[in-house]
C-alpha cells in the first residue's frame, strides 16, 4: 500500500516536470478514456514537432521539401502543437 | 518482585493494621511474610486469613463499595466534551479534565463482582447464601456480564484502576479488550481509552439507539481505528472520517475529538494522529467549523508552548488550518477577548496563535488589526500582546517578514516610548526579533525607531535597558558601515558601563552586543583596541566567568569575534598569562580562545617573545590538567600546526612531555598524549625531526600491549600518522617487526582499534607489501574476513581496500580462495562484503585472474554461493567499467542461467550484473548480447516485489542506454494500451523512464498511427 502511494507520488512529481509522462490510465481504447488517449497521441505529436524544430538540420530538410522559409515552417509547426490531433470531439461522435 | 523483598525484611508488618492506607502499603496476598519454616500450604492459609481478618484495613481500590472514601485518585476524569465550563468562566487556560471534574465514585454496583471475590470478602460463618427468587432476572445484559468491566455500564461515567495483585484484576486485565465490536483487532487498547471508547463495547443493540447516538458511535469507532489501529486500518478510517466530515457535522466530531486531545496520557504518536484527523476534517468542514473555533483554540493553544518541538509544530498546523477554514474576521472576533486577558499565560498563547494566523493568512491582512491593538488606549495588556504578536511573527516567519517590515515596525514603534515598562521591554525585544529575522536587509524600515532606541539606552536601567541593548545588537549589523560606526560609538559608552553590572543576564546581553558590534564592518580595529579592549578584558577575563558554562561560551565567542578585528597578537598577548593561571577552568577558557583565534587567523602575527610564552603556557596548561578533554588537545595541536617550523626549538621539550605522559598510569592521559602525537607528527616531520619521530615510533611500538582499547586505538593512530609522514622505508621500528605485532590486534573487536589497525595495515599493504612475507599477509587476510562485517562502514571499506592491496602484493590466487570460501558463510553482511572484496581484487589484479575461479564457483549447487557469485560479478563489473567488453561473451551463459532461474534473488542479482555490464560497454559493440539479455529480462517486468522489480527495471534501462531507446521501445509499445491494468502499469513505468531520459531519441520510433488525424504526416515528406 505504502509502495503504491510512493509510486503515485513519484509519478506526480515526474509529471510536473515532464508533461509527456504517462500512466496506466492513459489508455488507447476509444470510449471512456478517449481524452487521455488523445493526450498521449497529442504528446507524441508535440514531441515530434518539437524535435523537428529543435534540430536545425531537420528544420532545413522540411523547409527545402515544403519550399517554405525555415521560419515559416517553424511557426507552422508551433501552431500545429496547439491541437495536434484536431479539435476535441464529443463522446457521441466516436 | 521488588516490593515483596521489602516486606520480608520488615517483620512488624505481619498482620498489623497500618496507620496509613496507601495502595503501596497494602499487603499483597501473595507477599504475606512467611517464616522460613512454613511451607507453601501454610502460606496460603495465612493469605486467606489475612484477607478475612482485616477486610476493613484493606483500602484497595476495588473495594470502594465497602468504604466509599473519595480521594483524588478515585475520581474519574469528567467526560464533558470540551472544557466549556472552564471557558465560560473566563478561564481560557484549559484545565485538565481530571482537575476540573467533580468526583465520581467508580465501580457502581457490587453485582459486578464475581462470586469467588465475594466469597473472600464476606465472612463465611454466620451467613448463608440465599437462592434468588424464582422470578428474578438479573438486569445486567449478558454482553455486559461477559465484559465484567464496571466502566462499561450504560452511564459510561467512570473507569476503574485495579490493584494488580488481586486475582480479580488478573482476570480483569485480560478484559481490557483489543477487540472492540465493529472495530476489529487493534494494536493496543489503553486503560484511558476506556472512558472515551467504552461506549462501543457496552453491547447495546443498534436498533435501540437514536440516529445521533449511532452517529456518535460511528465517529468513535473511526477515531479509535485511527488512534489505535494498524496502519491500513488507520488509513481507511481516516479517509472515511474525512469524506463524511460534513455529514457528521462539526459538533459531533469536535465533541469527541477535543477531549481526546486533552487527555494527559496521550502519546506523541496518538496526538499526531488526532492532529491529522483535525487537519483533514478542518479542510472538509471549512466554514462549518466556525462555532467551534474557540473550543479548538482552547485545546490547541497550549500546544504552542509545549516543550516538545513536534507538539508545537502540530499546534501551529492546526491553528493555521483553522484560520484558513474559519477566515480572518472570525478568528479575530474569537481571539479578540483574550488579547487583554488578565492571565499572562492566556495572553502569551494568544499572541502565538495570532502569529500563526498571520503567517497562514498573510501579514498584510492582519496588519490593520495589529495596528489598532498596539495603539489601544484601553489597556496596556492589549498593547503588550499586540507587540508580542509581532515578535512571534518575526520568530515564526524569519526572512519572510521582509516585505512587511516597514508596516510591522511602524506598528510597534510608538510602544517604544510607552508609559508601561513591560510594553517598552517587549517592544524592543520584538524589534530585535524583526531585525534578526530581516538580517542583513531592511535597515531603512528601522529608521523611525533608531532615535527612541538610542535615547532609551541613556534613560533606562536594568531589565528595560537590557532589552534595548539586545535590540540594538541586532539592528547595528544591518547598518551601512559609517552609520554602524557612529551608532556603535554611541552605545559603547553604555556597554562599557554595564560591563560591571552584577546582573548575569545583563552580562550575557552585553557580551552578545559587543560581539555583534565588533563584527560590523564600520567598526575599526583602532577604536576597539583603544576604547573597548582594556575594559573588556578587565571585566570579562576573570576566573569567575569561566565557572558558568554559558558565560564561558559567550566570553570565548566574543573574544574570537574581537580577534577577527584587532588581530591575533593583540588578543593572545592579553590571554597568554591566563594559561598559567591556577584555576583549571580559566586556563581551559584561555586555551579554547587561543585555539579558535589561531585556527581562524594563523600565527604569523605572533612575535618571537610571545611565541615562547605561548608554548610555555600551553605546555603548562597541558601538564597541569586534571580532567583530560579535547579542548587542550585541540588547542595544543592547533597552535603547534599554526607555528609550523617555528615550533622546532620547543619540540624536544614537547616530546619529552609526551613521553613522560605516555607512561602515566591514567588511561586518559596516555590516550591524550598518543592523540597529540597524531596531531603534531606532520609538523615534526616538517621541522626535520625524523629521529625524534623514530624514537616516538619505537616507544609507541612498545606500548602496543596496551589493555585499554581506547588508548590502544590512539596509539595505533599515532603510529599510523608517523608511518604516513616518514614513509614506509624510513619507519622505526622497521615494518617487518611492526606488522607481525599488528596481526593479533586485528582480532580486537573494539571499533576504534579496528579502524586504526586496518588503516595502518592497509597503508603498509599499499606502500610496503614487500617488507613482509606472503605467509604473513595470508594470515592477515584471514583476520580481515571478520572485519568485513564490522558495523562501521569505514572499517568495512578499509578492509575491502586492504584485500585489494594484499591481492596485488601476493597475487590473487590465494586471496581469492579465501574469499570464495567465505561466500559459503551464513551471514549476509559478511557475504556481501566478500562479494565486494572479490570485485576489488578483480579490479586490482585484472578480471581474467578472478573470473574463471568465480564462474567455476557458480557450479556449486547452493543458493548462497550462487547468489554470492552473482553479487561479486555485479560489483566486479561495476568496478571494471569499460574493461567489461572483453568478458561479455564469457559471462553470458552464466547470466542466461541466472536470469531464468526459479529463485527471485537469482534473477534480481543477475539483473544488477546485466545493468553494470550494459552500462560498462555502451558503444563498445556488445549490443547483440545485450538484446539477448533484454529478451531474458523482459518477462520479469511483472514481478511485484519492489526489490526485484526495481532491479529488473534498472537492468532494462541500462540496456536501453546500451542498445538505444528504439529497440527497447519496440518491446514496450505492445503493453502500453493493454486491456489489463496490471499489464499496462509496468510498461508505462518503462515508457516513462525512457521518456524522461531520452524523449528526443524516441521521436523516430513512435508507432505510425493509421487514422489520418493522428498520423505524423511530416514524416512522409521526402526530398
Amino acid at each position: 500500500m505504502a509502495d503504491k502511494l510512493r509510486a503515485q507520488q513519484q509519478l506526480e512529481q515526474l509529471q510536473t516536470r515532464y508533461v509527456g509522462v504517462g500512466h496506466a490510465d492513459t489508455t488507447k481504447q476509444y470510449g471512456s478514456h478517449f481524452f487521455s488517449q488523445l493526450e498521449w497521441l497529442s504528446n507524441v505529436q508535440r514531441d515530434s514537432l518539437a524535435a523537428y524544430i529543435g534540430h536545425p538540420a531537420m528544420l532545413e530538410h522540411f523547409s527545402v521539401a515544403l519550399n517554405e522559409p525555415q521560419e515559416r515552417v517553424r511557426v507552422q509547426f508551433i501552431d500545429k502543437m496547439i491541437q495536434p490531433c484536431g479539435p476535441p470531439k464529443d463522446k457521441e461522435e466516436i | 518482585m521488588a516490593p515483596s523483598r521489602v516486606k520480608e525484611e520488615s517483620p512488624e508488618l505481619d498482620l498489623k493494621p497500618r496507620a496509613r492506607k496507601r495502595r503501596w502499603d497494602v499487603v499483597a496476598p501473595d507477599t504475606i511474610p512467611v517464616k522460613s519454616e512454613e511451607d507453601l500450604e501454610s502460606k496460603l492459609e495465612a493469605k486467606l486469613e489475612s484477607v478475612e481478618a482485616v477486610p476493613k484495613k484493606r483500602s484497595r481500590w476495588d473495594e470502594v463499595e465497602a468504604t466509599p472514601r473519595k480521594s483524588r485518585w478515585d475520581q474519574a476524569p469528567s467526560l464533558e466534551a470540551t472544557p466549556t465550563g472552564a471557558a465560560a468562566m473566563g478561564m481560557q487556560t484549559p484545565l485538565h479534565p481530571s482537575v476540573s471534574a467533580g468526583g465520581i465514585p467508580m465501580a457502581t454496583g457490587s453485582g459486578l463482582l464475581p462470586d469467588e471475590e465475594l466469597d473472600r470478602l464476606l465472612p463465611s460463618e454466620g451467613y448463608i447464601i440465599l437462592e434468588p427468587p424464582a422470578g428474578y432476572v438479573p438486569i445486567v445484559t449478558p454482553a455486559r456480564k461477559l465484559m465484567q468491566t464496571p466502566a462499561q455500564t450504560g452511564s459510561g461515567s467512570g473507569f476503574m484502576m485495579f490493584d494488580e495483585n488481586t486475582a480479580v484484576s488478573a482476570g480483569m486485565a485480560k478484559q481490557i479488550p483489543t477487540n472492540i465490536p465493529g472495530v476489529g483487532e487493534l494494536q493496543y487498547f489503553k486503560q484511558e481509552d476506556m472512558k472515551y471508547f467504552g461506549k462501543l463495547a457496552d453491547g447495546s443493540r443498534e436498533s435501540e439507539l437514536s440516529i445521533d447516538e449511532l452517529k456518535q458511535r460511528k465517529i468513535l469507532r473511526l477515531l479509535l481505528k485511527v488512534k489505535n489501529g494498524t496502519p491500513p486500518m488507520r488509513k481507511t478510517a481516516l479517509r472515511q472520517l474525512t469524506d463524511n466530515a460534513r455529514q457528521f457535522g462539526a459538533p459531533a466530531l469536535f465533541d469527541l475529538i477535543l477531549p481526546l486531545l486533552m487527555e494527559r496520557t496521550l502519546e506523541d504518536q496518538e496526538r499526531h494522529l488526532l492532529v491529522k484527523v483535525i487537519d483533514r476534517i478542518l479542510y472538509k468542514l471549512d466554514d462549518m467549523v466556525r462555532p467551534f473555533t474557540h473550543k479548538i483554540l482552547v485545546v490547541v493553544e497550549p500546544m504552542l508552548i509545549d516543550e516538545d518541538y513536534y507538539a508545537r509544530v502540530e499546534g501551529r498546523e492546526i491553528i493555521a488550518n483553522l484560520a484558513k477554514a474559519a477566515g480572518l474576521a472570525h478568528m479575530i472576533a474569537t481571539m479578540r477577548p483574550d488579547i487583554d486577558h488578565v492571565d499572562e499565560y492566556v495572553r502569551n498563547t494568544t499572541s502565538r496563535a495570532f502569529a500563526v494566523v498571520a503567517s497562514a493568512l498573510g501579514v498584510p491582512a492582519l496588519l490593520p488589526f495589529l495596528k489598532a491593538v498596539c495603539s489601544s488606549k484601553k489597556s496596556w495588556q492589549a498593547r503588550h500582546t499586540g507587540v508580542k504578536i509581532i515578535q512571534q511573527v518575526a520568530v515564526l516567519m524569519g526572512c519572510a517578514v521582509l516585505p512587511h517590515l516597514k508596516g510591522l515596525v511602524d506598528c510597534i514603534a510608538p510602544c517604544l516610548t510607552d508609559e508601561q515598562a513591560k510594553v517598552r521591554t517587549v517592544t524592543s525585544l520584538a524589534l530585535g526579533a524583526l531585525a534578526e529575522a530581516a538580517a542583513p536587509y531592511g535597515i531603512e524600515s528601522f529608521d523611525s525607531v533608531l532615535e527612541p532606541l538610542w535615547l532609551g539606552i541613556r534613560r533606562h536601567r536594568g531589565k528595560g535597558l537590557a532589552a534595548f541593548l539586545k535590540c540594538i545588537g541586532f539592528i547595528i549589523p544591518l547598518m551601512d558601515p559609517e552609520y554602524a560606526n557612529y551608532y556603535t560609538k554611541e552605545v559603547m559608552v553604555i556597554l562599557i558601563r554595564e560591563f560591571n553590572s552584577p546582573d548575569e543576564e545583563m552580562k550575557k546581553i552585553v557580551l552578545r552586543v559587543v560581539q555583534q558590534c565588533a563584527s560590523t564592518e564600520g567598526v575599526t580595529a583602532q577604536y576597539l583596541r583603544d576604547e573597548l579592549l582594556p575594559s573588556f578584558f578587565k571585566s570579562f577575563w576573570v576566573r569567575r566567568m569561566a565557572l558558568d558554562r554559558r558565560n564561558y561560551r559567550q566570553v570565548v565567542d566574543t573574544t574570537v569575534e574581537l580577534a577577527q578585528k584587532v588581530g591575533v597578537a593583540e588578543i593572545v598577548e592579553r590571554i597568554v598569562d591566563v594559561l598559567k593561571d591556577e584555576s583549571e577552568a580559566y586556563r581551559k577558557m584561555g586555551v579554547e580562545t587561543i585555539e579558535k583565534v589561531v585556527a581562524a587567523l594563523g600565527a604569523t602575527d605572533i612575535s618571537e617573545r610571545l611565541e615562547e610564552r605561548l608554548i610555555d603556557g600551553i605546555l603548562f596548561a597541558f601538564q597541569e590538567q586534571t580532567i583530560e578533554d579535547n579542548i587542550l588537545l585541540n588547542g595544543f595541536g592547533t597552535v603547534v600546526n599554526a607555528l609550523g617550523l617555528r615550533t622546532k626549538p620547543y619540540l624536544s621539550q614537547i616530546v619529552s612531555t609526551i613521553l613522560w605522559r605516555l607512561n602515566n598510569k591514567s588511561a586518559t592521559v596516555r590516550q591524550q598524549s598518543a592523540d597529540l602525537i597524531t596531531r603534531i607528527a606532520v609538523v615534526m616531520n616538517n621541522c626535520g625531526e625524523d629521529v625524534l619521530l623514530g624514537k616516538l615510533g619505537v616507544v609507541l611500538y612498545e606500548y602496543l600491549g596496551e589493555e585499554y582499547p581506547e588508548v590502544l586505538g590512539s596509539i595505533l593512530g599515532a603510529l599510523r600518522s608517523i608511518v604516513t609522514v616518514v614513509g614506509i622505508s624510513e619507519m622505526q621500528p622497521p615494518i617487518r617487526d611492526l606488522l607481525p605485532r599488528l596481526t593479533p590486534i586485528l582480532r580486537n573487536r573494539h571499533e576504534k582499534v579496528q579502524e586504526n589497525t586496518i588503516d595502518l595495515v592497509g597503508r603498509i599493504a599499499d606502500r610496503g607489501a614487500e617488507y613482509v612475507s606472503a605467509r604473513e599477509w595470508m594470515r592477515i587476510c584471514f583476520e580481515l574476513l571478520d572485519m568485513l562485517k564490522a558495523h562501521k562502514k569505514g572499517i568495512r571499506r578499509a578492509a575491502n581496500n586492504t584485500f585489494g592491496y594484499i591481492a596485488k602484493a601476493i597475487g590473487p590466487q590465494d586471496v581469492l580462495v579465501t574469499l570464495l570460501n567465505n561466500l559459503r558463510v551464513q551471514e549476509r553482511q559478511s557475504r556481501v562484503c566478500t562479494a565486494v572484496a572479490i570485485g576489488i581484487v578483480a579490479e586490482t589484479c585484472a578480471p581474467f585472474t578472478v573470473l574463471p575461479a568465480l564462474m567455476n564457483e557458480y557450479r556449486v549447487p547452493e543458493l548462497n554461493v550462487q547468489n554470492g557469485v552473482l553479487k561479486s560479478l555485479s560489483f566486479l563489473f561495476e568496478y571494471i567499467g569499460e574493461m567489461a567488453k572483453d568478458y561479455v561473451y564469457a559471462v553470458a551463459p552464466l547470466l542466461e542461467d541466472a536470469l531464468i532461474d526459479r529463485d527471485q534473488v537469482h534473477r534480481q542479482t543477475a539483473a544488477t550484473v546485466v545493468k553494470h555490464i550494459a552500462l560498462g560497454c555502451i558503444g563498445l559493440g556488445c549490443e547483440d548480447t545485450m538484446v539477448h539479455m533484454l529478451n531474458l529480462l523482459m518477462p520479469n517486468i511483472f514481478e511485484t516485489s519492489p526489490h526485484v522489480i526495481d532491479r529488473i527495471i534498472d537492468g532494462i534501462e541500462a540496456i536501453r542506454n546500451c542498445v538505444g531507446v528504439g529497440i527497447v521501445m519496440n518491446y514496450t509499445w505492445a503493453g502500453l494500451f493493454h486491456s489489463a491494468r496490471k499489464v499496462r502499469q509496468p510498461y508505462w513505468r518503462l515508457y516513462d523512464s525512457a521518456y524522461v531520459q531520452s524523449a528526443d531519441a524516441m521521436v523516430p520510433y513512435f508507432p505510425q498511427m493509421e487514422e489520418d488525424e493522428y498520423r505524423r504526416n511530416e514524416l512522409d515528406v521526402w526530398i
